[in-house]
């Protein structure tokens, strides 16, 4: 497919972190003495767990209300999809679109995509490389803008606290949430984009 | 997996083993992320399972203010539980709230635990519930002693006056009726709110109503055995042959009615009063403080003339004590007579005619069963002395009328039916009654007077004496003139004649002097006759020597 020579061919591993090119004998790069891999460690199992345990995570995080506020004496705790449904309501169907791609659309996206990525780097399938690696970037991009939920709500919370006209405090399921946000980064990190293109060579 | 294989085939210069070995180790550990995930999971659910508390339904007539999954249920402000659904009932009479209660409130669900809706309540009696106006409602929950476990439960309208548990007495009140009344109205003493109205139901045959109160610790031990309660409510505008009486507890039953108790003053049996005792319900403070009256005796009265301002509750008077009221005033049609006579019912109660009464009823035989047969016993030789019933005026001003029964002495006989079924006390017109029907006769005298005829009559003497009036003054009154005139010149002259001056007058006294004399030497000569009564035949004696000087000195001094 291609003329240039593939690392392995050479016999060299790429330093993670300074990106040198390394003798594939060295267990540590000779250079910042990091570890050396051709290849994430156990790149696939590792993604699949953090992939899992979010999943497990997700739930809670939409059954549990995140946050409790209370206005003028009526209190009222609310899960993230309430919330959506609540803004919807109120008219503000842009709020809600905006909560809810950040915190519904985005995860779902992530865990489809990254189980996506495992099963066909699995199979070392061919199909549609290119595709799958922009998605990886793109599940990447977005890893960084999933915690919006959490900045959110720690953001009213801290800032509503007027005692009896009203008051935000955090609920149980924004912790979950920030975990499923946290383990999704960490699978998307502990995937290695490499082994898309590794059934290459046949 | 592929990057095992890739460190694996490279010769390891560095101990590769270690590297291995901490990927096989670090590959298996990895799946403790997900197993930990899953047992906080299933730890979460088991919590939320094993902290789920029974589930009740609540039927209210409304669901006004609830919300599916928002309306809480609140005991003593503690959230219990949550409104779980909202729906209609199959009639769509009322609704069913589904309520989750929370674990440690499945004591609230139990055969008398009460629910009721919290709103705002602008009642007369106060605001309540006011904080639910900007928080929403909430579903008030209270519990009983009962262990019984229920599902279902109706839900209150209104808040229980009661929280179970408060400390306090409860007690029953028989009342006629229920006046202006109403669930959580406050009950009074002296004039400090201690209790409140909890609820009040008609009795089976509807006679009575049973009023349920509830007065807070520590003011329940002053409910004695011998209290007196009393509908304290509004105002108390009492307008009767009294006079006018105005009547407030305090500014609140004014508008929220209430209800008052006290001991009445005196001796009396101060015991607190046992948990639901029950009491009479007085219309006032009057009523209630007034000594008990006991079973009533009902009377008849046959009145002919009207009775207006008679009015049912009107005292019934003797001698100046209310011993009864009037029940009834009705009309009646004598065929006979072609009249229409007005038959008053009146109450009696023995008991206020105090020890006269105790000692007459000792006069009567206690054989006969038949309560009006004794008091046709009783009443019938009172009538033969001259019983008899009058209505009078008791207040002039409204013409209001009340019954009094007096012993009138010279009362018309009237035959007494003892047999009559009530009793018929016979009447007599009343004071004010004889009074406007002489009026009455005099009036009519005076319209038979031929007051036209007399008019004319006088009208044409009138005439007359004018024109004789006239004449007088034409003819009669000069001639008069001339007349005083001729009058005056007589009595000038007379005057002349007898002023003390003139020689008429004069010759006048000394014919009186002369007079005098004579009259005296007349008396002197029957004196002298009287003593010597021989001289009219002898004449004088001849010896005055003796005799003579004393009177010749008295006679020639006098003359």
């Amino acid at each position: 497919m291609t003329a240039a020579p593939r690392a392995r061919e050479l016999g060299l591993t790429g330093c993670h972190t300074c990106g040198l090119a390394c003798a594939a004998e060295h267990a540590r790069c000779p250079r910042c003495d990091s570890r050396l891999h051709a290849r994430k460690p156990d790149s696939l199992a590792r993604c699949w767990a953090f992939l899992i345990a979010a999943l497990i995570f997700y739930i809670p995080s939409n059954v549990l209300p995140v946050m409790y506020t209370s206005m003028l004496g009526r209190g009222e705790a609310s899960t993230i999809l309430h919330g959506v449904v609540e803004f919807w309501k109120a008219g503000s169907w842009d709020i809600a679109l905006l909560i809810f791609i950040a915190s519904v659309a985005v995860p779902s996206t992530k865990f489809l995509v990254l189980a996506a990525l495992l099963v066909s780097a699995r199979r070392r399938s061919a199909w549609a490389r290119l595709q799958r690696s922009r998605l990886y970037r793109f599940v990447e991009l977005i890893g960084y803008w999933s915690m919006l939920d959490v900045v959110v709500v720690a953001l009213v919370c801290a800032l509503i606290q007027f005692h009896l006209l009203g008051t935000a405090e955090p609920r149980l399921g924004i912790v979950f949430f920030g975990l499923v946000v946290v383990l999704t980064m960490l699978a998307a990190m502990s995937f290695d984009p490499r082994l898309i293109w590794d059934g290459d060579e046949e | 997996m592929s990057d095992e294989d890739v460190s694996a085939a490279a010769p390891p210069p560095l101990p590769p083993v270690s590297v291995v070995r901490r990927g096989r180790w670090s590959a298996g550990l990895i799946w403790l992320v997900p197993v930990v995930a899953a047992l906080i999971g299933i730890g979460m659910v088991i919590h939320n399972w094993a902290s789920e508390g029974p589930v009740i339904e609540i039927s209210f007539i409304t669901a006004e203010g609830l919300e599916a999954g928002k309306t809480q249920v609140k005991y003593k402000e503690v959230v219990i539980g949550l409104v779980d659904s909202i729906r209609l009932a199959g009639d769509n009479t009322h609704v069913v709230v589904r309520v989750n209660l929370s674990k440690d409130a499945a004591g609230f669900a139990t055969a008398d635990a009460r629910y009721w809706v919290v709103r705002p309540r602008f009642g007369t009696s106060g605001v309540s519930g006011i904080g639910t106006l900007l928080s929403g409602a909430y579903i008030g929950a209270d519990n009983g002693e009962s262990h019984e476990v229920k599902k279902s439960f109706i839900g209150l309208e209104r808040p229980p006056a009661v929280i179970h548990g408060s400390p306090g007495k409860r007690f029953t009140l028989l009342a006629n009726d229920i006046g202006s009344l109403d669930i959580g109205s406050p009950v009074y003493y002296r004039r400090i709110q201690v209790g409140r109205l909890v609820s009040y139901e008609l009795d089976r045959d509807g006679r009575q109503m049973h009023v349920d109160i509830f007065v807070d610790a520590p003011y329940d031990r002053f409910v004695t055995v011998s209290s007196r309660f009393w509908n304290a409510s509004g105002v108390d505008l009492n307008l009767d042959a009294g006079g006018l009486k105005l009547n407030t507890q305090s500014l609140a039953t004014v508008v929220a009615g209430g209800l008052a108790f006290a001991t009445p003053p005196g001796p009396r049996d101060t015991a607190p009063a046992a948990d639901n005792a029950q009491f009479t319900l007085f219309d006032d403070m009057q009523g209630a403080f007034a000594p008990p009256d006991g079973e009533p005796e009902y009377l008849q009265m046959r009145f002919e003339q009207s009775l207006r301002g008679l009015s049912v509750g009107a005292q019934v008077d003797f001698r100046g004590i209310v011993v009864g009221k009037v029940a009834s005033v009705r009309l009646d049609y004598d065929v006979d007579k072609q009249a229409f006579p007005l038959i008053v019912g009146v109450v009696i109660y023995p008991q206020r005619f105090g020890r006269a009464g105790e000692k007459i009823a000792q006069l009567v035989p206690r054989g006969s069963d038949d309560d009006n047969a004794r008091l046709a016993h009783l009443i019938e030789p009172m009538v033969a002395r001259g019983l008899r019933a009058q209505a009078r005026t008791g207040n002039l001003l409204t013409g209001q009328l009340y019954i009094a029964l007096d012993f009138l002495p010279n009362a018309t006989k009237i035959a007494f039916d003892p047999a009559a079924r009530p009793v018929e006390l016979p009447t007599t017109p009343g004071s004010f009654d004889r009074l406007q029907e002489q009026m009455t006769g005099i009036v009519e005298k005076i319209d038979k007077l031929p007051l036209e005829a007399i008019g004319r009559h006088l009208d044409s003497t009138i005439a007359q004496l004018d024109k004789a009036l006239r004449q007088v003054n034409e003819a009669t009154l000069p001639q008069f003139n001339a007349t005083l005139a001729g009058a005056q010149g007589t009595l000038g002259s007379a005057q002349k004649a007898i002023s003390t001056d003139a020689p008429l007058q004069q010759n006048l006294a000394q014919t009186l002097a002369e007079m005098q004399r004579a009259a005296r030497s007349l008396r002197a000569l029957t004196d002298y006759l009287g003593i010597h009564p021989e001289s009219l035949l002898r004449g004088k004696p001849a010896d005055p020597a003796l005799r003579d000087a004393p009177e010749k000195d008295a006679k020639g001094n006098k003359p």
